[in-house]
């Protein structure tokens, strides 16, 4: 039986000569990214912005949406975003948070359903209040930021610092351009965005730690090579796995993006360019950090018991 | 590597055969899998809201209503306190989170503070041997005590109204007669109301919306209530108004003849002569004790029904009400009429209720999502199939083999957890298939790579699998780390994603480490290949 091969056996792609384009460029598009944060900033959703969303589904198909556009404007509640939503008779109806509380808030939904009645069905209703909002989006940020940590500390335990520091600037470069991206295309950015984000965080860093595994386990082997080529050893010779599970996680993606319904399409979509860029980082951004922070050549305590329990 | 001790195989067979009975409930119809012996696995896994359909209500206790109350409360206490031990006071007043008084005569400031004492109660039980109380009394000179509720005083107000709230939105919520409504406790002062198959909340909000304070008080006739508007109303009364449109108000007494409390039952009817809707109640026998002294003396007076400082109505006692029952009428709807008999009989909340947060999937869309669930795992899972095949052959089977079982056991273990599936959490079913195939693809490259560097067959199996598996785990604890925390940082939804991936990367290990090491050590036991087809 013939087998599909991805990669050739061997390669011995530079990578490390390449990290003089792909290091700045990455500076650059974390900086972008950073910058499009605070100037145009994220699209929040309800869950982080409080108000109301009603998904509706006409009689009517392709829903009237100047229409509804219409008879909702007259309701006077302020900025309203009115929108198809996965298909032609299915729209999505988000109203901003109103002054006055959470009561002000049930009232928007009164007040829909009293003008539109029953002309259509009512899909799916999320009011989020004032007070429950501002949680969400402090446990949200809290959530990223602790996830980040602790896998900071399990990394450093494993192997050493050089490389803690290396994984968290690479994995903080894929938190950055993730919400560069959703900047950028202004996606509803809602709790399961920050759920999309910390599996990023996981896959990006399960990359890496495939990539520093081997660094650490070459560093062993090949006392003399210079690092810079052990580092390019070590990334090829992983070469073909990094792009078999970026591949099998794409495809298990893609289909949740076709066939997974509108509800976590954007979602999936942030977890899509996760995987892509926290593909790219361990190679391009993880590996070459190594080099500046000078990890330890010997390989430390953490590898030497490594070596020991491979001795025996 | 390749060689497996006999108890491990059996364990490994045992636990798979375990993931695959648990997960057989599934297939069947609910009624079906319960009536299997009990010594069969039957249950199934509980689809989330987003898959069912259905509102999730996040509701908070009013905190400050509930220390303004109990302030109120103490201030009256206090009034009583010091008028039966007949000491002078002024500036009797709610004031900063404390009851303020100034006692006139200093002679009689230790007297007042040693009366007052008595209102602070200790805290807990004896067993638990906490010496906290619950109001702080303090003598601040110049003949002025104040009260402050102290830290420990207002969380058990709270708590114990959060306690009492949860049980009153129970039996509020059980006589709508909805399936499987689920509520409980969030943090220190949220209940979460979750009711499946419900698609419009709205009367659902409007009976757990209601404190349903009733009281029965008299009606001030000592001035008109329009000149009362005017200037100030009686110090004993207030001006409380109607629902009717416009509303009209009433000089009402403070003073509560009978309050809700005195309750037994209401029930909805219809008035025998108009023929209206009104709500029918029977008093306790203390309760009909005090309506009937109440009603006997204030004959031709009218009283009120007050409902959350509402008038309902205002009826003209004809005659003393001796039996301990009567109706409300107050041109209700049947339905108003019904929903005002379950407040009545479930009792009042002990504070307001606020919703925070609702969210409601309808039927139609739950159902759609379940659909488009399950066509993209089939197909990913079709996909990553394949691709295996291609990439890894016979190998590539081996793995598949293993990520079925893998699968098994995820939604096994899910549906032994009694964990709720969500739309989320079908994701993160979909992503584990994609990162199983992750521990075996490291296995099989790291053996691509042994047997390129010239090792035999069975040499490039083994040291594959013993070099991979540290990459394994660290690899798989650190997105472990990850789904730890979103558990435990999520809500709802995010919850069941983190359950699942969390549970797909503890199978994925097992499955990938010891399923598909089982299977290719039995393959190279029965085929001693010289060549490893990879």
């Amino acid at each position: 039986m013939i087998l599909l091969r991805l990669v050739p056996q061997e390669t011995h792609i530079g990578f490390m000569r390449l990290r003089r384009m792909t290091l700045p460029l990455s500076a650059a598009l974390a900086v972008l990214s950073i910058a499009l944060f605070f100037v145009v900033g994220l699209n929040f959703g309800i869950d982080f912005k409080g108000g109301s969303l009603i998904e509706v589904q006409t009689k009517e198909s392709p829903a009237n949406i100047v229409d509804l556009r219409n008879r909702i404007g007259t309701l006077g509640l302020g900025d309203v975003q009115i929108q198809e939503f996965g298909a032609p008779d299915e729209v999505l109806i988000r109203v901003v948070e109103q002054e006055g509380g959470e009561l002000a808030q049930q009232a928007v939904i009164a007040k829909v359903r009293a003008e539109l009645g029953d002309s259509v069905e009512y899909r799916r209703v999320e009011i989020v209040g004032p007070t429950v909002s501002a949680e969400l989006a402090r446990s949200g940020t809290i959530a990223v930021l602790v996830a980040i940590f602790a896998i900071l500390v399990y990394i450093w335990f494993r192997f050493e610092w050089q490389y803690a520091i290396g994984a968290v600037v690479a994995t903080v470069h894929d938190v950055v351009l993730t919400i560069g991206l959703f900047a950028v295309l202004q996606l509803d950015f809602n709790l399961s965005s920050i759920a999309a984000i910390l599996t990023i965080v996981g896959y990006s860093l399960n990359d890496t730690v495939v990539v520093y595994d081997r660094i650490r386990e070459n560093t062993r082997r090949f006392r003399k090579m210079p690092f810079a080529d052990l580092l390019d050893l070590s990334v090829n010779q992983t070469l073909s796995r990094t792009i078999m599970t970026s591949l099998t996680t794409l495809l298990a993606l893609f289909a949740l993006y076709l066939f997974g319904g509108e509800v976590i399409r954007s979602f999936v979509f942030a977890m899509i360019w996760g995987v892509l860029v926290g593909t790219y980082s361990s190679i391009y951004i993880a590996a070459p950090v190594l080099l500046y922070l000078g990890a330890n050549r010997d390989g430390g305590a953490a590898s030497k018991a490594a070596a020991a329990a491979e001795g025996t | 590597m390749l060689h497996f001790a006999r108890w491990t195989v059996l364990l490994v067979i045992a636990i798979c055969l375990a993931g695959i009975l648990a997960t057989v409930p599934n297939f069947f119809s609910k009624q079906e899998a319960e009536s299997w012996p009990s010594w069969l696995p039957h249950r199934q896994l509980v689809l989330g809201l987003d898959l069912q359909g259905g509102s999730h209500i996040l509701l908070g206790v009013d905190v400050a209503a509930v220390i303004n109350e109990r302030l109120d409360a103490l201030r009256d206490d206090v009034r009583q306190t010091l008028r039966d031990d007949r000491i002078g006071y002024t500036g009797l007043a709610v004031h900063d989170e404390a009851v303020q008084v100034r006692i006139r005569d200093a002679a009689q400031v230790e007297a007042a503070e040693e009366a007052l004492r008595d209102l602070s109660q200790p805290i807990g039980s004896i067993l638990t041997g906490t010496s906290a109380r619950d109001v702080s009394i303090e003598a601040e000179g110049d003949g002025l005590i104040v009260l402050r509720l102290t830290e420990e005083g207002i969380q058990q107000r709270v708590n114990s109204a959060v306690e009492q709230s949860i049980e009153i939105v129970r039996r509020r919520i059980d006589e709508l007669g909805t399936t499987e409504p689920t509520i409980q406790r969030q943090g220190a002062d949220r209940i979460l109301v979750q009711v499946p198959g419900l698609d419009d909340p709205a009367r659902l909000k409007a009976l757990i919306g209601q404190t349903a304070k009733l009281s029965f008080r008299m009606v001030d006739l000592s001035m008109p209530a329009n000149e009362a508007l005017n200037s100030r109303p009686p110090p004993e009364s207030e001006l409380l108004y109607t629902q009717d449109d416009p509303a009209i108000p009433y000089l009402i007494e403070k003073r509560v003849m009978v309050s809700g409390e005195d309750l037994v039952d209401a029930q909805p009817g219809f008035d025998q002569r108009t023929n209206e809707p009104i709500v029918t109640f029977r008093f306790n026998s203390s309760g009909a004790r005090r309506f009937a002294v109440a009603t006997q003396q204030n004959v031709g007076r009218p009283f009120a029904i007050i409902l959350d400082n509402e008038v309902i109505s205002a009826p003209v006692i004809r005659e003393p009400i001796l039996g301990g029952s009567g109706q409300i009428s107050g041109n209700f709807l049947i339905e108003e009429a019904n929903d005002l008999a379950i407040l009545l009989r479930a009792g009042a909340l002990p504070a307001p209720l606020t919703i925070l947060e609702e969210r409601t999937v309808g039927p139609g869309l739950g159902a759609d999502s379940i659909e488009a669930g399950k066509i993209a795992s089939i197909i990913g899972t079709v996909a990553v199939v394949i691709f295996m095949i291609a990439v890894y052959g016979l190998f590539g089977i081996f793995a598949n083999i293993s990520l079925f079982i893998n699968i098994t056991l995820v939604i096994g273990i899910l549906s032994v957890l009694g964990a709720t599936l969500t739309l989320p959490g079908i994701a993160g079913i979909v992503l584990t298939v994609g990162m199983a195939v992750d521990a075996n693809v490291l296995i099989y490259e790291r053996i691509r790579e042994e047997q390129r560097a010239g090792k035999s067959a069975i040499a490039s199996i083994d040291s594959g699998y013993r070099r991979a598996l540290g990459t394994i785990m660290d690899a798989n604890i650190t997105t472990f780390i990850a789904a730890v925390i979103l558990f435990y940082l999520g809500s709802g939804p995010i919850r069941g994603f983190a359950i699942t991936l969390a549970i797909g990367i503890v199978t994925t290990v097992f499955t990938a480490y010891l399923v598909n090491r089982l299977i290719v050590s039995e393959w190279v036991r029965m085929r001693r290949p010289s060549v490893v087809p990879i």
